[in-house]
C-alpha cells in the first residue's frame, strides 16, 4: 500500500466540511425557485453525516452544489469550506484539483455512471493519474488493481481489464468505490449508493463503507431516503424537506426524540421489519392518522 | 371459511431462450426463470412473494395471471385449471384477476384521462360502467382516496402516490377477486408508501380481496402479508405464515435476507414511540385544538 | 468471433444470391428482347432466331440464370464459332452495343467513381462532424440555430440543382474554377484536382447536413449521460473529459453510419457524375439506361448491391471491435 500510518492520521485531521447558508436556485418561467434554501451543515473530521429526505427535498442537489457540479443554469450562494479552504470562492481549475482527490463522489446507478467504452481499470487509472503528476501507467495500473482488491473484488488483476457491463450491480458499485478511493480522499460523498441494489448487496456495500472509514478515517456524507440505513451508518443526520433543513443533530437524539412534526411523521410512516403491526401512520395533510 | 384456495399453482416452470445461443439447426440454451414453484393463496389473504432481483418473483406473478404462458406446471383459480386457457375463456378470466404495477407513469397511458383508464377494463369485458361512466369513475376515485373532481385529468398531473391510486382504482374496476401487486409501492416515497399500504389493507378488510404481493422490501411485506414465500433462483426456499417466517426463519437464505435488512435500533424506536404517545395524550386536553396549527 | 464472422459471411452470400436472382428475373421479365437489341437495324426474323440460339436466349429461365452464375465464377463464352466472344471471370455480362464485357467497362470507370466517393466522403465527414460538434457545444445559441437552418437547406436542395447553380456561380460568374473537363491525373494533377472540386462539394452537401444533425444529437445526448457527471466529479481535465467521455461514445455510431453511406456511394453517384460529365460507373449506368443496354444495367445493379451488402457486414464486424458491449456478446 502506498500510504503510511502518519499520512492516514494527518488526513483524518482534515475532511472537515462546513456549509453555511447554502442556497441553490433555478430560473423558471415564474421567476427563480430555490431548490436548496439556506442550508447549514457541519461535518467533523472522520465522522459520517446522513442527509435524508424524500424526493424533491434537494438532497442530491446539495451534494452537487458542494462540489461545484451544478448545471450551468443554477445559481449558488453561501459558503462551503473544506478544512480551511473555501470551495465556493475557488476557480474551476482549483476545484478540479480537489474533486476526485480530496473529495470523491459515488452515485446511485453504477452502470450508467461508468463509461461503457473503457475498462474499469482504465477508468480508475485515469482518476489516479489526473491527480498525481509524473506517474507511469504501470504504477497507475498497480494502484487500480490494489484499489479493486481493497474493495474485495476477487481476481482483481484480471478483472481490471473487464468492461462495466461484465460486472454485476454490486460489483460495479464496488468499482465506483475503488475509483473514489484510489486517490485517498479526505471526504467521500455517496449519493444514494445502494438504492438500486438488492438488500443483501446493500448490506455488503454499507459494511464496506464502514470498513473503509475505520481503516482510513475518511469522512462520509451519505445521501439517502432510507432512514434505517442512515440510522446504522451515520453519526449525525440532517432531515431535508423541499430544500430546507427541518431538523439536524446526532442520530440517536433525532431517532429517539424527533422534534419537528415533519420528522415525527416521517418516522411514523417508515415500515419496520421487527415491529408490532398496526396501521402505518402517514403524512396526510390533515395530520390525521390514516 | 372457504376451503378451496383462490389460487393454487403446482410445479410451475418457465424457461426463456437465451439470446444468441441457437444456430440455424441447433436449439439454443434456455434459462429457467421459474424452476418448480408451488403456491397456495387462500381467499381474503395476502401472500407476499419476496426475493431479490433475478429470483423469479415477477415472472411467477406473470405466470399466475396468465400474462405469459407456462412452460410446464398448472395454475388453478378457484379450483378451475386456467393453465391452458385461450380466447374467450382467458378473456373472462381477466375480470377475476388484475394487476397493479410498479410505476404508474409508465403503466398508465399518459394520454388517457382517469375516466378512460378506469372504465377501460370494464369496456374490454363488454360491460357497461354501472350508473354511467362519470359516476362510476368518481365513486371509484373516492374509494381509493382521490378527489373525484379530477376525473378528467391525466396521470402526469398527479403526484406519484395519487397516480398509484389511479392504478389501484383501475385494478378494482372490474371487481376482481385477486389483485396482484407487482412492486406496487417500491417506487414511492416512504410517507406515500404508507398511505398506499393502508389503502390496500382497508380495501381488503372491506371487500375481501386476495392479494399476491410481490416485493423485495421485507419491511413493507411485514406490514401487509398474511403469508410469505421467499424466492431465490427461481425456487421457493421457504414459505409460511408471516410471523413464523420473520421470527423463526428456517432456511439460510431467509436468514441472510432478514439479517441484511437495515434496522433502526429498537431502543430508539421505543423511546420515540413513548414520546409520541405522550404528545398525543397531551394534545387531547386543551379544549380548543385549533385546526390551523395542525397540518403539514 | 470466428463463428460470428462465418455466420455473417454465409448470410451475406445468401443475400447476394437472392439479389442476383431477383435482378436477373426482373430484367428477364421486363426488358425487351435482347436478341432484337443485339441484332440492331436491318434485322430479319431468321437472324434474330439465330442470335437467340447462339446466346442461349431460348433456354428456360433457370438454365440461363445458372449459366449467368457460372459465368460469374468461371467466365463464359457467348455464341459459337468464329464470332464467339470470351468473357473472363467474373463475367457480369457482355455489352453487345459497346462490344466489351461489362466487367471491363466497370473496371475502367471505377477509379473515377471511387475518387468522387472518397473525396466527397472526406469532405462531408470533416464538415459534418465538426459542425455537429460546434452545434452541440453551442446548443441553443445563434450559432446552433444558424447551423440547423443550413443543414435543413443542405438536406432539401436537390443535388442537380446545386450542381448547376455551383457551375454557374463558380465557373461562369466568379471564374474561380475552370470548366469541368476530364484530365487524367498523370497529365495535369492540378487540373485533375480542380475538376473534382465541384462534384465533391455537390455530393458532400447532403451528407454533411445529415452528419451535422446526427453528430449534434449524439453529442448532446452523450453530454447528459451519468458517466460524464462521474468524469467531472473525478476532477478530470476538461480536454480528457471531452475526448474520452464525450466524443468517443458520441462518435462511434457515426462511424458505422459512415461505413454504410460510403459503401452505397461506391456503386456510382449517378446524377452528380452525369451533371459534371465524369466518366464513372454512375454515368455509365445513366447512359446505358438511356440506350437500354441491358447487360450493363444489370452489371451495375449487381455491383452496387455487392458494395452495400459487403459494407453492411464490414460495418457490423468493425462495430464489434469498437463497442465493448457488442464485442463480448459476439
Amino acid at each position: 500500500m502506498s500510504i503510511t500510518t502518519t499520512d492516514t492520521k494527518r488526513r483524518a485531521a482534515t475532511g472537515a466540511l462546513t456549509v453555511r447558508d447554502l442556497t441553490v436556485s433555478f430560473p423558471t418561467a415564474t421567476g427563480s425557485v430555490d431548490v436548496v434554501s439556506h442550508l447549514d451543515l457541519d461535518l467533523e473530521p472522520g465522522s459520517a453525516l446522513g442527509i435524508v429526505g424524500e424526493s424533491g427535498s434537494g438532497k442530491s442537489l446539495t451534494s452537487l452544489a458542494m462540489m461545484g457540479l451544478l448545471p450551468p443554469k443554477a445559481t449558488r450562494t453561501g459558503t462551503v469550506t473544506l478544512g480551511t479552504e473555501d470551495l465556493t470562492s475557488m476557480s474551476e481549475a482549483q476545484l478540479r484539483r480537489i474533486r476526485g482527490d480530496r473529495v470523491a463522489m459515488i452515485f446511485q446507478d453504477p452502470l450508467s455512471s461508468l463509461n461503457p467504452y473503457y475498462t474499469v481499470g482504465a477508468q480508475i487509472e485515469e482518476a489516479y493519474r489526473s491527480h498525481r503528476r509524473g506517474v507511469t501507467r504501470r504504477k497507475a495500473h498497480q494502484v487500480a488493481v490494489e484499489a479493486m482488491e481493497r474493495v474485495h473484488i476477487k481476481d482483481a488483476a484480471r478483472r481490471a481489464d473487464h468492461y462495466p457491463h461484465q460486472f454485476s450491480g454490486g460489483m460495479r458499485q464496488r468499482v465506483m468505490i475503488a475509483m473514489a478511493l484510489a486517490t485517498e480522499p479526505e471526504l467521500l460523498i455517496a449519493d444514494e449508493p445502494t438504492t438500486a441494489l438488492d438488500v443483501t448487496v446493500q448490506a455488503q456495500i454499507l459494511a464496506l463503507l464502514q470498513e473503509i472509514r475505520r481503516e482510513t478515517g475518511t469522512s462520509l456524507i451519505l445521501i439517502t431516503h432510507d432512514l434505517a440505513v442512515v440510522s446504522e451508518v451515520t453519526d449525525h443526520i440532517v432531515v431535508m424537506r423541499s430544500g430546507v433543513c427541518v431538523e439536524r443533530g446526532p442520530v440517536e437524539a433525532i431517532f429517539s426524540d424527533p422534534q419537528h412534526h415533519y420528522t415525527q411523521r416521517l418516522f411514523d410512516a417508515v415500515p419496520r421489519i421487527d415491529d408490532e403491526i398496526g396501521d402505518l401512520r402517514s403524512l396526510s395533510p390533515t395530520g390525521d392518522h390514516r | 371459511m372457504n376451503a378451496t384456495p383462490i389460487l393454487q399453482a403446482e410445479h410451475l416452470v418457465k424457461e426463456f431462450p437465451v439470446a444468441g445461443s441457437g444456430g440455424l439447426v441447433t436449439r439454443g440454451r434456455t434459462f429457467r426463470a421459474v424452476d418448480g414453484v408451488d403456491l397456495t393463496l387462500a381467499a381474503g389473504e395476502t401472500l407476499a412473494l419476496v426475493g431479490e432481483s433475478g429470483s423469479g418473483k415477477s415472472t411467477t406473478a406473470r405466470l399466475v395471471t396468465r400474462l405469459i404462458d407456462v412452460t410446464s406446471g398448472t395454475v388453478r383459480f378457484d379450483g378451475q385449471d386456467i393453465t391452458g386457457l385461450r380466447g374467450r375463456d382467458l378473456h373472462e378470466f381477466r375480470s377475476e384477476v388484475q394487476v397493479v404495477f410498479q410505476d404508474p407513469y409508465s403503466s398508465l397511458n399518459p394520454r388517457h384521462t382517469v375516466e378512460r383508464i378506469v372504465t377501460a377494463p370494464l369496456l374490454y369485458q363488454g360491460r357497461k360502467p354501472p350508473g354511467g361512466s362519470k359516476r362510476f369513475t368518481q365513486s371509484l376515485m373516492e374509494r381509493v382516496g382521490l378527489d373525484p373532481n379530477q376525473w378528467q385529468r391525466h396521470p402526469a398531473q398527479f403526484s406519484g402516490g395519487q397516480a398509484q391510486r389511479i392504478g389501484v382504482a383501475r385494478a378494482l374496476a372490474v371487481g376482481p377477486r385477486l389483485v396482484v401487486c407487482d412492486e406496487a409501492v417500491s417506487a414511492l416515497d416512504v410517507s406515500v408508501q404508507a398511505q398506499i399500504i393502508n389503502l390496500l389493507r382497508d380495501l381488503q378488510r372491506e371487500e375481501g380481496f386476495s392479494y399476491l404481493f410481490i416485493a423485495h422490501d421485507l419491511a413493507v411485506v411485514r406490514q401487509i402479508a398474511t403469508r410469505v414465500a421467499v424466492m431465490c433462483g427461481g425456487r421457493i426456499v421457504e414459505a409460511g405464515d408471516r410471523d413464523d417466517v420473520f421470527d423463526h426463519p428456517q432456511h439460510d437464505y431467509t436468514r441472510t435476507l432478514l439479517a441484511a435488512v437495515p434496522r433502526i435500533r429498537p431502543e430508539w424506536e421505543a423511546a420515540r414511540r413513548a414520546r409520541a404517545a405522550e404528545r398525543h395524550s397531551a394534545r387531547r386536553e386543551p379544549v380548543d385544538a385549533s385546526p390551523a396549527r395542525r397540518g403539514a | 468471433m470466428p463463428r460470428y464472422l462465418a455466420g455473417r459471411v454465409a448470410a451475406m452470400a445468401g443475400v447476394l444470391l437472392l439479389v442476383c436472382l431477383f435482378t436477373y428475373a426482373v430484367f428477364f421479365l421486363l426488358s425487351p428482347d435482347p436478341a432484337v437489341q443485339i441484332c440492331g437495324k436491318n434485322c430479319t426474323p431468321d437472324r434474330i432466331d439465330q442470335i437467340r440460339e447462339n446466346l442461349g436466349l431460348d433456354r428456360p429461365f433457370w438454365t440461363q440464370f445458372l449459366t449467368f452464375l457460372g459465368g460469374l465464377f468461371a467466365g463464359r463464352t457467348y455464341g459459337v464459332g468464329p464470332n464467339a466472344v470470351q468473357c473472363a471471370a467474373p463475367c457480369l455480362g457482355y455489352s453487345f452495343q459497346s462490344s466489351q464485357s461489362v466487367t471491363d467497362m466497370i473496371v475502367q470507370r471505377l477509379p473515377v467513381s471511387a475518387t468522387v466517393a472518397i473525396g466527397a466522403a472526406v469532405l462531408w465527414l470533416l464538415v459534418g462532424v465538426i459542425s455537429g460538434l460546434v452545434g452541440a457545444v453551442k446548443e441553443g445559441t445563434w450559432v446552433d440555430r444558424t447551423l440547423t437552418g443550413l443543414t435543413l437547406g443542405g438536406l432539401s436542395i436537390p443535388n442537380y440543382v446545386l450542381a448547376l447553380v455551383l457551375q454557374y456561380v463558380l465557373v461562369v460568374q466568379l471564374q474561380w474554377l475552370p470548366f469541368p473537363q476530364a484530365v487524367p491525373f498523370g497529365e495535369d494533377p492540378g487540373r485533375w484536382f480542380l475538376n473534382f472540386v465541384m462534384p465533391w462539394i455537390v455530393l458532400a452537401v447532403g451528407y454533411a447536413a445529415a452528419y451535422t444533425r446526427l453528430t449534434r444529437a449524439n453529442v448532446i445526448d452523450t453530454l447528459q449521460e451519468n458517466f460524464l457527471r462521474t468524469a467531472r466529479a473525478k476532477g478530470l481535465a476538461p480536454r480528457l473529459v471531452w475526448r474520452r467521455h464525450a466524443l468517443r461514445p458520441a462518435l462511434t455510431p457515426v462511424v458505422t453510419v459512415f461505413g454504410m453511406d460510403f459503401a452505397g456511394l461506391l456503386g456510382g453517384a449517378l446524377i452528380t457524375e452525369t451533371v459534371f460529365g465524369l466518366n464513372g460507373v454512375g454515368k455509365m449506368a445513366a447512359d446505358s439506361i438511356a440506350k437500354n443496354d441491358q447487360p450493363v444495367i444489370m452489371g451495375v445493379t449487381l455491383l452496387a448491391a455487392f458494395f452495400v451488402v459487403v459494407g453492411n457486414v464490414v460495418v457490423d464486424v468493425v462495430y464489434t471491435f469498437i463497442d465493448p458491449r457488442v464485442r463480448v456478446a459476439a
